[in-house]
């Protein structure tokens, strides 16, 4: 803010825009050393600062192929992506219906109001308090396994997202359903036809949170799969951190590898992302 | 005739898709926390009978040092990490807004340690924290790197804010960009012909603005930071002497494993009460701030 004092009009501004360009390092530094460590062999890692970040003598991905094997590493990524995606596809589908049925009816019943109240407080539900009654729970209906983390996902982003869906539903005036409404068609296929594809942008915000959201998640899976022997790709960093034992070069190539799916789609999908982020947060 | 057969049609659909989600929300959201405020009451150890024990457990909650320990950690840290995170998104956001060069790429960058998962950032920021610091803070002679950062209950905690913070502030400096993308420009050409520069200028007029964004960054801030979890999990695992835990890491940590189940659910209560007062709070208190502007 100081700084913008130097601002010409119409020009660059240099000190901010260098100043911004040497904070990058707080954020490539940490992934500069996993990047180093992770290609480097135990002999090479001296006590010295050269021993964690200067270049290894050699480029090798022997670290890479031997953390796949001890992580199970292409299991780990398969849970992740069938939770995550399936999550988000159910999410979609399930809680923009609930957002359309729940937003179009709130403003003249009590029931609707009723019922958006309850679902959206449900963002205040701390999931430390659900944790332990939910592992018997799972546990008992037999889904003590990824089906019962998918189904908690879904129900723990619904708050979130009918929030969303009925804000955004808002905006969506009434007479394009009363149009197809007139020519017989029903409620359910005017939604599917003139609804849902209008609420495109609102489902790619969906997407991209609950999408981040649980394939990070840490804890859910942690609990409620922990009997089953399968692992989500952070469980398995979890898991399997005793066997890295003090081999950080091991541990740092199994890091980087649970860090590259989620940093290409990134790079890949990075303006859906941020805007997603964004709408979600404002909104 | 028509409309009114319409009409139930269309009534008799929203009931048919609300019911069997209310049903599914019931199940898994209000349903374990009905379970988890009746366990509250007993001293179910997580297997085997178990006993009503009253209040037994929520009185105990009070005199227990560790729980007292884990509630002032977990505030503390929440706290000093919200003030931290809003400070250092504010000032970036504001540099990431102004006319530089490469600002679309810059913000790319900015927002990477958002979508990392929290636990591998912690694994990699332990390392720094044993190795690389310490090593540093020896080359130099400086008394308080030499040691590791999460070794010593002073400064544990620390290293946990450094963490959360580092991927908090890309989350919370989007959301402010976006905020300060909302001031119109003859606002500033309206106020420079008053005189307003720097400070003044972001004081009276562009911290205004963006109120809305500074409400929503702080609710975030503290509700995520409150139910800290992953990064303690992987930087110090509730150490050391317990310094370092978090109200959720505790709960997790003896409900599920240290036959704690009917006491740490008398816990997760106390959380939630505290978590929706708090959220309460902030909400009504930022309401009123944001009337009077």
């Amino acid at each position: 803010m100081m700084k913008k004092k130097s601002q010409g009009v119409g020009g660059t501004n240099w000190p901010i825009t260098i100043l911004l360009i040497i904070g990058c390092v707080t954020i490539f530094f940490p992934l500069y050393m996993a990047v180093i460590i992770a290609f480097k062999q135990p002999s090479e890692m001296t006590n010295d600062i050269a021993g964690a970040l200067a270049f290894p003598s050699k480029w090798s991905f022997s670290n890479f192929t031997q953390a796949m094997e001890v992580t199970d590493f292409w299991n780990s990524v398969g849970n992740s992506l069938l939770i995550t995606i399936l999550t988000v596809v159910i999410a979609i589908l399930i809680h923009s219906l609930a957002g359309y049925a729940i937003g179009r009816n709130m403003g003249n019943s009590k029931f609707y109001k009723f019922s958006y109240l309850y679902i959206v407080s449900g963002m205040f539900v701390p999931f430390a308090i659900l944790m332990m009654p939910l592992v018997k729970q799972t546990s008992q209906m037999g889904i003590g396994n990824r089906a019962g983390v998918i189904i908690l996902y879904v129900v723990f982003y619904m708050p979130m997202n009918v929030l969303l869906y009925s804000g955004y539903l808002k905006n969506i005036p009434l007479a394009l359903e009363e149009a197809a409404k007139v020519d017989g068609a029903s409620t359910w296929k005017t939604y599917w036809s003139i609804i849902f594809p209008i609420m495109k942008p609102m489902h790619a915000t969906v997407a991209v949170l609950t999408a981040l959201g649980t394939w990070n998640d840490v804890m859910t899976p942690l609990v409620i799969m922990s009997g089953t022997g399968k692992n989500t790709l952070p469980l398995a960093q979890l898991n399997f951190q005793t066997q890295f034992g003090t081999n950080y070069n091991l541990a740092f190539a199994s890091y980087l590898l649970a860090l590259i799916p989620i940093l290409i789609f990134y790079l890949v999908c990075q303006k859906q992302i941020l805007n997603g982020v964004v709408n979600g947060a404002v909104k | 005739m028509m409309d009114k057969a319409k009409g139930n049609e269309r009534k008799r659909t929203f009931l048919l898709i609300t019911i069997p989600i209310l049903v599914l929300f019931f199940t898994f959201n209000t349903l374990p926390l009905i379970k988890g405020f009746i366990y509250s009451f007993t001293n179910f150890k997580g297997y085997g009978s178990y006993e009503w024990v009253g209040l037994r457990n929520y009185i105990d909650l009070f005199q227990d040092a560790r729980v007292g320990r884990s509630y002032l950690f977990t505030f503390k840290f929440a706290v000093v990490c919200t003030i931290i995170v809003n400070v250092v998104s504010l000032i970036l956001a504001l540099g990431l807004n102004s006319k530089i060069k490469a600002k679309s790429a810059l913000r790319g960058i900015y927002f990477i340690p958002n979508v990392l998962g929290g636990l591998v950032v912690g694994y990699i920021f332990s390392f720094i924290f044993t190795y690389i610091l310490p090593t540093i803070g020896q080359t130099l002679g400086i008394e308080a790197l030499s040691g590791s950062m999460l070794a010593s209950t002073k400064t544990a905690w620390f290293a946990i804010v450094i963490v959360a913070a580092w991927q908090s502030i890309a989350m919370n400096t989007i959301i402010y960009i976006s905020g300060l993308q909302t001031v119109p420009e003859d606002v500033y050409e309206a106020g420079s012909i008053d005189g307003a520069t720097g400070w003044t200028k972001f004081k009276s007029l562009t911290f205004p603005l963006i109120i809305p964004f500074f409400t929503i960054n702080m609710v975030l801030c503290m509700k995520n930071f409150l139910m800290a979890f992953d990064q303690i999990m992987a930087l110090t695992k509730g150490g050391p002497a317990q310094s370092t835990e978090s109200i959720s890491y505790l709960i997790y940590q003896n409900g599920m494993s240290g036959g704690q189940f009917g006491f740490q659910s008398a816990n997760a209560v106390l959380f939630f009460i505290v978590i929706v007062a708090i959220s309460v709070f902030q909400l009504s208190f930022m309401n009123k701030k944001e009337e009077q502007l």
